[in-house]
């Protein structure tokens, strides 16, 4: 029989090796199942994992997109990721994300054609803010009402999703686009531009921003008082509170910083890659994000490698789906598989295993 | 006398992943006999009683029941055989009536009426008063366990034991239970009696068996021996008394006045009208059975419940409106009861947790910044001084042992020299040693000028530190008195007396008539 047995302190090796074990189970599993879809599984791994950084045909569009695709997710997982160590579940950064990117665009085009260089700054600001601010309507109704602040913030990306869909039609189309829907496009306008700063790189402000972010989280989780609230909070909520810290601050900050990153992610993405404010600029970052914080273990080191693995899959996948005609439901069951079986791999740095034989006493 | 046993033991062993819980153990239990399981937490005692009772199953060794040979492979085998069981953790459903509940651990309960009707007449017959109509959630902690007891008896057990079972106690009901044990036991019924309260022991059990380290170490008949031979047996040294080196009291330092707090939840007890004068120098003994508002106190002097600026103030200073770090920093700390999860927390290393109370008072920090170093040295400071047994600073808080644990968090707050220290059950679950340890600080504490609040269920210790007592009785703290003259009796009425204390004089009535 096999039995589990609670480790006296989590093992430090294991939690090293879950995230590579769980990508190996997801090649195995993954495999497997495009086998069962006719598909040269080695292949499809190959491809997935493989061609978009190594394969001379496809590499120069798909290495610069690493860092396109990874910048937004590292920056909403590091914000999810303070709050969720903290006990602060933000499941709604993607209503977050479109609404900076909303909030950030209006303030541009507000001072089009303005082509003054405080343009720019000033939609990032505002981009952070309307993230914050709609962070912010879960926070205090969790703190006033306490209400539950997952399905707050959840439903909350669905009404972020209407405001954007009345947005791109409404007070934000374009008044020279012949009635498409859509907002004028923000990487054409010199002030207002997200651009690729070194040319073949994909680093852009948002991918600056990411690092910087990856950094500051860094210090402030180990060496800051603010860190250790946080995972104090999280670990122990009554010990936190004999600690002196206050609950209902630090899920207004958790909240306040998630939304602010995951809004500045809308601003960078709606004014660099994306282009303009359309109907679906938003294509699920918010929710990958959650992947990437507990793939990265909620630490910003692990975050930043998760960040940059699940755009491989993204643009593996991509590929994948092109080359080999997969499905894309079967590509995004195959990131599924790698949150599956990170958590459950989890268990081995909580406990080991033993194999035990049935006793007779 | 050659009777046969009861329950014969002999050679029960059981190993854990790195501890041999029992090794080797035998005992015997007559019919009739109150026999004593007698030793320190961790001595093994638990884990005996579990494989008596077949929740765990021995390694090797083999046990005799009324002659047979007795291996129960779960409690439903051990409860057939005649084998009952009243844990020290209660298992009751509070918004069930008592004949509900009794139902609920039955295998083929009986209609509600004729239950009822037996409940009665075993509560009767046993002096242990009890409405079957009642909702357990009403019920003292007293009355739940007479649930717990009553719906062993209907089982007819041969065997009874009992798991610490006077630890929620007051003193007026630890007597209904000794009577209705004494009255069971004559009846033939053995009872295996788990305990590490020596006098409880002396005063009820006929025959006592001492395990240290998982093996017996010795047998006695505790009628005999007396409470400092029997200590010592389960430590397996002498133990010194903890001894007070200056016993004059100051001027007052921290006061206490009106102080009402609406419980956080609602299943939290209501403080009302609270009134505590604290001198320099003095330890104040708060008594109390469990549930009577003893976490809700501790939270409204750390700062962790919100008070009237007023209602606390420490050298004619306001701080009732503070919260707990603005109160270290004027010297308020506070040792909460709960280990892991509130003076701890169970994930982080012990040098994180040196931080948890330390910050403001030993500077661990700049500007937010956090001084690891230095927090990492007062740790390892801690730990050296208060003799905690951990390979370092480094380990995780839920790696130590209870007392070595108990041992850093009393640590943490007495090295951090407090004016005022309050501490919920600073010895509980801890070995006998350390405990002597830990009221020995609290007592050089008090010693060097510091005013410390002693929030116990323990009387016996209360009895030993403390210059004045004061009882805790839902919520409402009773008057101060000295604590030199005070008997268990006065004490007992001061804790609130026990539920339906007439009821059992006059069972005493009859049985003498």
């Amino acid at each position: 029989m096999l039995m589990l047995e609670k480790r006296p302190q989590p093992s430090r090796a294991w939690i090293a090796a879950t995230p590579v074990l769980a990508v190996v189970l997801t090649m195995v599993a993954g495999g497997l199942m495009f086998a069962v879809l006719g598909k040269n599984p080695v292949e499809a791994i190959r491809i997935i994992f493989w061609d978009p950084l190594f394969n001379t045909q496809f590499a120069s569009y798909a290495r610069p997109q690493l860092l396109v695709k990874a910048a937004p997710l590292i920056l909403i997982a590091i914000g999810l990721a303070l709050g969720f160590r903290a006990g602060v579940w933000n499941i709604g950064a993607e209503g977050q994300y479109i609404m900076g990117a909303i909030a950030g665009a209006t303030f541009g085009l507000a001072f089009y054609p303005t082509d003054s260089v405080l343009v720019y700054p000033g939609m990032v600001i505002a981009g952070g803010l309307g993230g914050w601010a709609w962070a912010m309507i879960p926070a205090l109704l969790k703190t006033r009402f306490r209400t539950n602040e997952i399905l707050v913030s959840l439903l909350l990306v669905y009404v972020a999703e209407k405001f954007l869909a009345s947005a791109a039609v409404g007070f934000l189309r374009n008044p020279e686009g012949r009635g498409f829907p859509g907002s004028r496009n923000l990487s054409q306008i010199e002030a207002m531009n997200n651009p690729e700063l070194i040319a073949g790189s994909g680093m852009h402000w948002g991918v600056v921003t990411a690092f910087i972010v990856v950094i500051a989280a860094y210090v402030m989780l180990n060496k800051h008082l603010m860190g250790y609230q946080i995972k104090l909070a999280g670990q122990a909520p009554r010990a936190a509170r004999f600690a002196g810290v206050n609950p209902a601050r630090l899920i207004v900050l958790c909240l306040g910083i998630s939304g602010a990153l995951a809004g500045l992610a809308g601003i960078f993405e709606v004014s660099g890659p994306a282009g303009q404010i359309s109907i679906d600029f938003n294509v699920g970052y918010g929710f990958t994000a959650i992947i990437v914080a507990f793939l990265g273990r909620l630490h910003p080191v692990g975050i930043l490698l998760a960040g940059l693995l699940m755009a491989l899959t993204y643009i593996g996948g991509e590929l994948a789906q092109l080359m080999l005609t997969i499905p894309a439901s079967a590509i995004q069951a195959f990131q599924g598989m790698l949150l599956f079986f990170l958590l459950a791999v989890d268990v081995l740095s909580n406990y080991r295993i033993k194999l035990k034989r049935e006793g007779i006493a | 006398m050659t009777e046969t046993p009861l329950l014969e033991i002999s050679g029960l062993t059981k190993a854990y992943p790195g501890v041999i819980a029992n090794d080797d153990v035998s005992f015997r239990i007559m019919p009739g006999e109150v026999h004593s399981l007698l030793g320190e937490n961790g001595a093994g005692k638990s884990t005996l009683v579990k494989m008596i009772y077949g929740l765990v199953r021995p390694d090797s060794g083999s046990m005799t029941f009324m002659g047979e040979a007795y291996a129960p492979p779960e409690p439903r085998a051990a409860r057939a055989a005649g084998v009952a069981m009243v844990f020290q953790h209660f298992s009751l459903f509070e918004a069930l009536n008592v004949a509900e509940n009794v139902a609920l651990g039955m295998e083929d309960p009986p209609k509600q009426h004729a239950l009822a009707a037996r409940i009665r007449d075993v509560s009767e017959a046993y002096g242990l008063p009890l409405d079957p109509d009642r909702l357990v959630g009403d019920l003292s902690a007293g009355e739940r366990q007479r649930v717990e007891i009553i719906r062993c008896l209907l089982q007819d057990p041969k065997l009874l034991i009992m798991d610490e079972p006077t630890s929620v106690l007051t003193p007026q009901e630890v007597e209904i239970l000794f009577h209705t044990l004494r009255k069971l036991s004559a009846e033939g019924t053995a009872i295996l009696y788990i305990s590490h309260k020596l006098e409880e022991i002396r005063s009820l059990c006929d025959a006592a068996t001492i395990l240290r380290l998982g093996k017996v170490v010795g047998e006695c008949t505790p009628r005999e021996t007396s409470a400092a031979e029997m200590a010592e047996l389960m430590v397996g040294k002498s133990l010194a008394t903890p001894a007070r080196i200056n016993a004059d009291l100051g001027e007052v330092l921290f006061k206490v006045s009106g102080l009402s707090v609406d419980p956080a939840t609602p299943f939290g007890t209501p403080l009302r009208h609270i009134g505590i004068e604290l001198h320099a120098g003095e330890v104040l003994g708060i008594g109390g059975v469990a549930g009577n508002g003893q976490e809700e106190l501790l939270a409204a002097l750390s700062g962790e419940a919100m008070t009237a600026p007023g209602s606390v103030t420490l050298n004619h200073e306001n701080v009732g409106h503070l919260g707990p770090n603005d109160r270290r920093a004027l010297g308020i700390l506070c040792a909460p009861e709960e280990r892991l999860g509130h003076a701890a927390a169970p994930d982080m290393s012990l040098t994180e947790n040196a931080l948890l109370t330390a910050r403001r008072r030993k500077s661990l920090d700049k500007g937010g910044f956090i001084d690891w170093a230095a927090t990492r040295a007062f740790a390892e400071d801690v730990i050296k001084t208060f003799d905690v047994r951990t390979p370092g600073p480094d380990n995780a808080a839920r790696s130590l042992s209870g007392g070595n644990l108990q041992k850093f968090v009393v640590g943490r707050e007495v090295m951090q020299n407090p004016t005022v220290l309050v501490v919920n059950q600073p010895t509980w679950g801890v070995d006998a040693s350390a405990a002597a340890d830990i009221r020995q600080s609290i007592l050089d504490l008090a010693g060097q000028g510091a005013g410390i609040i002693v929030i116990s269920q323990d009387l016996d210790e209360l009895l030993e530190i403390s210059d004045n007592f004061a009882a805790l009785n839902e919520g409402r703290l009773s008057n101060v008195r000295a604590t030199s003259g005070l008997t268990m009796e006065t004490i007992g009425l001061m804790l609130g007396g026990a539920h339906d204390m007439h009821e059992l004089k006059e069972e005493a009535r009859h049985a003498d008539a």
